[in-house]
């Protein structure tokens, strides 16, 4: 006989999400990651607070520095503050990224929660989504720049207007792999037996799916949002490197770089502070969303 | 297999009607005007002609359907002529570049063998080293190589091409000088000479590219050889006293391949995509650089036909890859 008299827990019952911080602590690059990343977004955002250099203040007695204490990153060929841009451009590009990742999220899982729960809307939806799935995405993106630029421009102001053309174009075109994801839990989900129970006891459609199947779908999205930020932030990168991006004088990270390129042959370092800046926040971020799959998983999770 | 075969290959051609049909209609909302550039002493009547032979007078589906039957009616028929010597499409009108004032597809074929050089160089290359990577990492499981491999495929996902090009650039041809800057297009090949001359200005281009193939790939191998390792057909392989080499190297891998042959015929329309960027970073004078320029150009027939043709390499390597997994695995042929 084993003893039974002793079942009370020795640990203080915690919450789920005391869970997943504790898995997602054990998965050390995904905490270096996230950190990286938060440094990264206070940096671009708190920076210009501090930092004596406005990013667009022209002097041209101080063009084509290297790196010195003054500006640690050097000028660029109109003397404006290599610091100063990077971060200003960062905010953009950062900006551009969450905003994005939003659209496409909400679109994505709206579309697959809706195929998933609703059998008849499923084949449409699903056959939807394999028609995005076989545009190719940069020349359109490329298109749609090039033909809606104008308009808006002049409609809402040129920085808003590309930032709006930018957002909307990326979202639109990057929400098929979410909503593929979700569809399938959605699906899985369905044949659970608290939702029967659910459905049993006389629950709506609408109240069904805020709050049993969207709980339920949360980890999915959210590592797919993760996933969403680094391709949101790429995508415009590349847009801004084509010169099909923001305009010349609106820093962004891919302009910068875009910029320093033109004057490889003699400033070659200037390349690298953008690229890091791409490349570092899309590295924490894919790790982040590493740690995330892993830490919402609750059948890793406590192992 | 064929009815398999037959009823993807009809799915497909609504697929490529409704893209062409989105493509039509997001260039249909352009705001340029192919008359900008001409002086304002023409008179309008005039102006109204030179529309009308652009082809722009009409309404907008009976250009869709001219359009559709220049590119899958006409073009293919100069091809045949142009390979047998007839004369089908003699007279025939073709599809017009506003910008060079002629056929577009004539300037693809001259750019396309650029691209295809560059592209498939890089993408077989980066298979070649992916492979590899993925079946050792997956077999040493948590090994200080496979540390490794996650870290190296994570840095292939997350730096963009438009840094590693300019990165190599910097260190390969400005600070050591080993290869050329620029991509020649003119070069030809004669002698052993020129031959290596090209082989080095390749490099640099086909690195660049190989790297994100190799991320990609190298990752699904070792998922794939992960998920067959634990079966139990391997245990059965090796309570029979087969090599180590045999039961990896022939079971696991022939079976590991099934999704990653698919995965590699997906993989290569999004190389062309990415080519576009690579081309403009080494001067690569491609397709993706002429897609480039006609849309700077505001060349809308060369845009619509360009996109047009990446979205036909999509579906066509999804149905490859679709046709390939039945071949591959018989599961999927008698769903």
């Amino acid at each position: 006989m084993t003893d039974t008299t002793n079942t009370e827990p020795t640990t203080p019952p915690h919450s789920q999400w005391y869970d997943v911080w504790h898995q997602f602590k054990a998965h050390k690059g995904a905490l270096l990651g996230g950190i990286i990343f938060l440094i990264i977004v206070f940096g671009v955002f708190i920076g210009p607070l501090l930092w004596p250099y406005d990013a667009t203040y022209i002097d041209i007695r101080a063009r084509n520095q290297g790196p010195s204490m003054a500006h640690p990153f050097g000028t660029d060929q109109l003397g404006r503050d290599l610091l100063a841009r990077m971060m200003a451009g960062g905010q953009t590009s950062i900006a551009v990224g969450l905003t994005a990742m939003l659209l496409a999220l909400s679109l994505g899982s709206f579309v697959g929660i809706v195929a998933g729960f609703f059998k008849k809307l499923d084949g449409p939806l699903m056959r939807l989504t394999d028609l995005f799935l076989a545009l190719p995405i940069l020349p359109l993106l490329l298109v749609m720049m090039m033909l809606f630029r104008e308009p808006l421009s002049s409609a809402v102001g040129p920085e808003r207007g590309i930032f709006i053309l930018i957002v909307v174009a990326i979202g639109v075109t990057s929400w098929m792999p979410t909503a593929r994801i979700v569809r399938g839990d959605v699906l899985a989900l369905k044949e659970r037996e608290f939702v029967l129970a659910a459905r049993s006891i006389g629950t709506s459609n609408k109240n069904m799916i805020t709050r049993h199947i969207l709980p339920n779908v949360l980890s999915p999205i959210m590592v797919s949002a993760t996933l969403g930020i680094a391709n949101a932030i790429i995508t415009e990168s590349a847009l801004s490197f084509l010169g099909l991006g923001f305009p010349p004088d609106f820093p962004t990270w891919g302009r910068l770089l875009n910029d320093a390129v033109q004057y490889l042959q003699d400033y070659p370092e200037r390349v690298f502070w953008p690229g890091l800046g791409i490349s570092l926040t899309v590295l924490s971020v894919n790790y982040l969303g590493d740690g995330l799959r892993d830490a919402l998983d609750p059948r890793i999770r406590g192992r | 297999m064929l009815t398999f075969t037959i009823r993807r290959l009809i799915l497909a051609v609504p697929t490529l009607l409704f893209i062409s049909l989105v493509i039509f209609l997001l260039l249909e909302l352009a705001p340029g005007d192919p008359m900008a550039q001409v002086p304002l002493t023409v008179p309008p009547e005039v102006k109204e002609k030179m529309r009308l032979a652009l082809g722009l007078g009409e309404p907008g589906y009976i250009r869709f359907y001219k359009w559709l039957v220049q590119f899958f009616w006409v073009e293919p028929q100069i091809l045949f002529d142009h390979l047998f010597g007839t004369t089908f499409a003699e007279g025939k009108q073709r599809i017009i570049s506003w910008q060079h004032r002629g056929p577009v597809m004539d300037v693809v074929v001259e750019r396309l063998p650029q691209t295809l050089w560059v592209v498939g160089l890089s993408y077989i290359v980066g298979i070649l080293i992916a492979l590899p990577i993925g079946i050792y990492s997956a077999y040493k499981q948590y090994s200080l190589f496979d540390q490794a491999g996650t870290f190296i495929t994570m840095i292939g996902y997350s730096i963009p091409p438009f840094f590693t090009g300019p990165l190599v650039i910097v260190l390969f041809s400005v600070n050591l000088g080993w290869f050329p800057f620029i991509y020649d297009t003119t070069h030809e090949v004669v002698d052993w000479d020129s031959f290596v001359y090209q082989l080095r200005q390749m490099i640099m281009p086909v690195m660049v590219l190989a790297l994100q193939t190799t991320a990609q790939i190298s990752r699904y191998m070792r998922a794939s050889m992960l998920d067959n390792l634990n079966q139990d057909y391997v245990r059965t392989a090796r309570a029979k006293g087969l090599s180590e080499r045999v039961v990896v190297l022939v079971h696991v891998l022939r079976n590991s391949m099934i999704p990653v042959v698919t995965v590699i015929a997906l993989g290569l329309p999004a190389i062309f995509g990415g080519a576009i960027i690579t081309e403009q970073v080494f001067s690569v004078n491609g397709i993706g650089a002429q897609l480039i320029g006609a849309i700077q150009a505001n060349d809308l027939p060369t845009v619509q036909t360009l996109t047009f043709m990446f979205a036909f390499l999509i579906v066509f390597f999804n149905l490859i890859a679709d046709v390939l997994y039945g071949i591959l695995d018989p599961r999927i042929r008698y769903d």
